[in-house]
């Protein structure tokens, strides 16, 4: 086991080789045999070089596109319809742009357990993650992680705080 | 450890019998002193103490001989440690000073409601040493129960301050005492955040790293030498193990996707931790050094925050398979196991289980009416035990004698560290120093013990 991973995290990194910036990132689906591809988050932030013409599209504050998060009911992961306009679009975006590649981040509010904080984070990323698969974007595609509680966006206690940091935020590696 | 244990003056042959027998008299008049007492303790170490406490031993500890020379004073750490345990309280010496037997008038202690009488001495044996002198008398019986004599460096007074309230702790209890133990917890102060070790009472802080990203969830290794955790630096969750003498760390667990809430086998080869590469978040088991991933977990949802049984046959964890999250114990065996048996149904949120060291129980945070708070659960009868009432405790860590808990709470928005008995009784709030304190882990006894 311990041999497959070294020799898929070679490959990994010799494979983005010219815009790696954190090596310690191993492949979980290689590892087990299901398969290759998959990202690392080594991906996120890269050289610029060579940008994509498409991020003119994402960022075009007319296009539901530039909107980049989803937020959740207290104790909740289930994406809300207003929200699923949001992830679809994305989901077809990511399926016409076969290069494009994104990176989900969960978050959540600072009540309860970091480490379930943690889970429910991954659930929320998960969650998007799901519908985007299912509308078509491929798996090597998306990497869903989550941030817990750990980084919120909005500081302080109160309902207003919280309901901004339950949220998954959508992050074009490269952008 | 530094402390060297030169002699023993004298020992109590039956610790036991003599445990029971401070309980027993105790009983007779202390609802009065108990009033007197409580308040002394709020002004001098901010101990808060709750209910009758009819089983505290009525202690006093006269301050040492010449110890007001040294850098540290001896017994307010002595007494500290013990008061902090709820199973003591401390009776008032003011206007006595006896440092050796033959000063010791046992009736004025006697009428002070003292049943045990700390005194004892320090001799400077040169700039940088001292031996320490400290005997343990039996108000009623007019003897001592046992002594200790200790030389240790100047600069490590505090140590040898806990090692007497050890020795007294288990004269006078029978049990295992944790006041040489290490303390670890991720301290916050501005953007920065850093994992630290310090004394079992929060003095003696030392950071073990630093960052400018999250770090969560440190875990001991069952010897003490090497701590696990999570790191956010790779702008994601990944599990790192170092080892505390060299400072040398390594990936332990930094998969696709979530890495986070590594525990240590009790034999120290593997640890716990949760993935979520897989789909949701998922149990592994993984060799220290990062080798053999084995799934141990089969939900698709949420199970997390691993704790081993003592005998490491038994893993804790927190799912919500049922819907909310709850705390579920599975077999660890070498095949994957989905037979977990749900522990907790009391309330919605049941989450973060620490086994105790001797297996019987557990402690977890119950939340109620939107408040999250210490608990205990037995195991067999599932008996739950709500130990505080503040509004967002985190992260209980039993003490390695089982006898107190070490939880992160809030107070005007800042996070410390406190510490509530076993029996909910009493809570003192650990933290020394400013910032924003969380995720403690109680460490295991030092090696000598």
């Amino acid at each position: 086991m311990r041999k497959i991973l070294g020799v898929s995290l070679i490959v990994l990194l010799s494979a983005c080789a010219s815009q790696t910036t954190q090596p310690e990132v191993d492949d979980l689906a290689a590892g087990s045999g299901s398969g290759s591809g998959g990202m690392s988050s080594s991906d996120l932030g890269g050289s610029g070089a060579g940008r994509p013409g498409y991020f003119s599209q994402l960022n075009d504050p007319n296009s539901v596109l530039s909107q980049r998060s989803v937020y959740y009911d207290y104790d909740s992961y289930t994406v809300k319809g207003e929200y699923r306009e949001l992830v679809m679009a994305h989901a077809r975006f990511l399926r016409d742009n076969a290069s494009a590649s994104v990176i989900l981040q969960g978050n959540t509010d600072d009540r309860g357990s970091r480490e379930y904080n943690l889970a429910l984070g991954q659930r929320r990323a998960d969650s998007v993650k799901n519908m985007m698969t299912l509308a078509g974007a491929r798996d090597a595609q998306i990497e869903s992680v989550s941030l817990g509680e750990e980084k919120p966006r909005a500081m302080g206690q109160g309902e207003s705080a919280w309901s901004q940091n339950r949220r998954t935020d959508i992050l074009y590696r490269g952008e | 450890m530094i402390v060297i244990i030169s002699r023993y003056f004298l020992f109590f042959e039956n610790l036991t019998a003599m445990s029971i027998y401070w309980f027993k008299s105790i009983r007779s008049a202390w609802i009065l002193f108990l009033c007197l007492i409580s308040a002394y303790s709020h002004a001098q170490l901010n101990i808060e103490i709750f209910g009758g406490g009819a089983s505290r031993i009525p202690i006093a500890i006269v301050p040492f001989a010449d110890e007001n020379k040294l850098q540290q004073s001896i017994t307010p750490v002595i007494g500290a440690d013990l008061q902090r345990t709820g199973l003591f309280k401390l009776v008032d010496p003011a206007g006595l000073s006896p440092h050796a037997p033959v000063e010791v008038v046992y009736a004025d202690w006697a009428n002070r409601g003292a049943n045990a009488l700390v005194i004892g001495r320090v001799v400077a044996l040169s700039s940088e040493q001292v031996e320490i002198q400290f005997r343990l008398m039996d108000v009623a019986k007019k003897s001592q129960l046992t002594g200790l004599a200790i030389t240790v460096p100047t600069t490590q007074l505090r140590a040898a301050a806990h090692r007497i309230a050890d020795v007294i702790y288990e004269a006078l209890t029978g049990d295992v005492g944790v006041f040489s133990t290490r303390i670890a917890y991720v301290l916050k102060r501005g953007n920065k955040y850093a994992l630290q070790v310090a004394d079992s009472d929060g003095y003696n802080a030392q950071s073990i790293i630093e960052y400018t990203e999250p770090i969560i969830s440190p875990a001991w290794s069952p010897d003490g030498n090497q701590l696990a955790y999570v790191s956010f630096e790779n702008k994601k969750p990944v599990v790192y193990v170092q080892t505390l003498s060299t400072r040398e760390r390594r990936a332990v667990a930094s998969f696709k996707g979530s890495n986070s809430a590594p525990v240590w086998s009790p034999d120290g080869k593997k640890l716990a931790v949760v993935l979520s590469g897989h789909g949701g978040s998922q149990i592994f088991l993984v060799n220290a050094d990062g080798s053999g991933l084995q799934r141990l977990s089969k939900s698709s949802g949420i199970d997390t925050e691993p704790s081993f049984s003592p005998d490491g046959r038994h893993i804790l964890f927190t799912s919500d398979r049922g819907g909310s999250p709850q705390i579920y114990r599975m077999p660890v065996t070498d095949s994957e196991s989905g037979n977990a048996e749900r522990l907790t149904f009391e309330g919605s949120y049941n989450v973060s289980p620490d086994y105790s060291r001797d297996g019987k129980s557990f402690t977890f945070i119950h939340r109620n009416n939107g408040q999250f708070n210490v608990a205990v659960q037995e195991v067999g009868s599932r008996q739950v035990q709500i130990l505080t009432n503040s509004k967002f405790d985190e992260s209980p860590s039993f003490a390695p004698n089982g006898k107190m808990i070490l939880y992160a709470t809030e107070i005007n928005g800042r996070g410390i560290l406190s510490a509530v008995s076993r029996d909910g009784q009493t809570r003192q709030h650990l933290s020394v120093q400013t910032g924003d304190i969380r995720e403690p882990a109680w460490g295991p006894l030092p090696k000598w013990k």
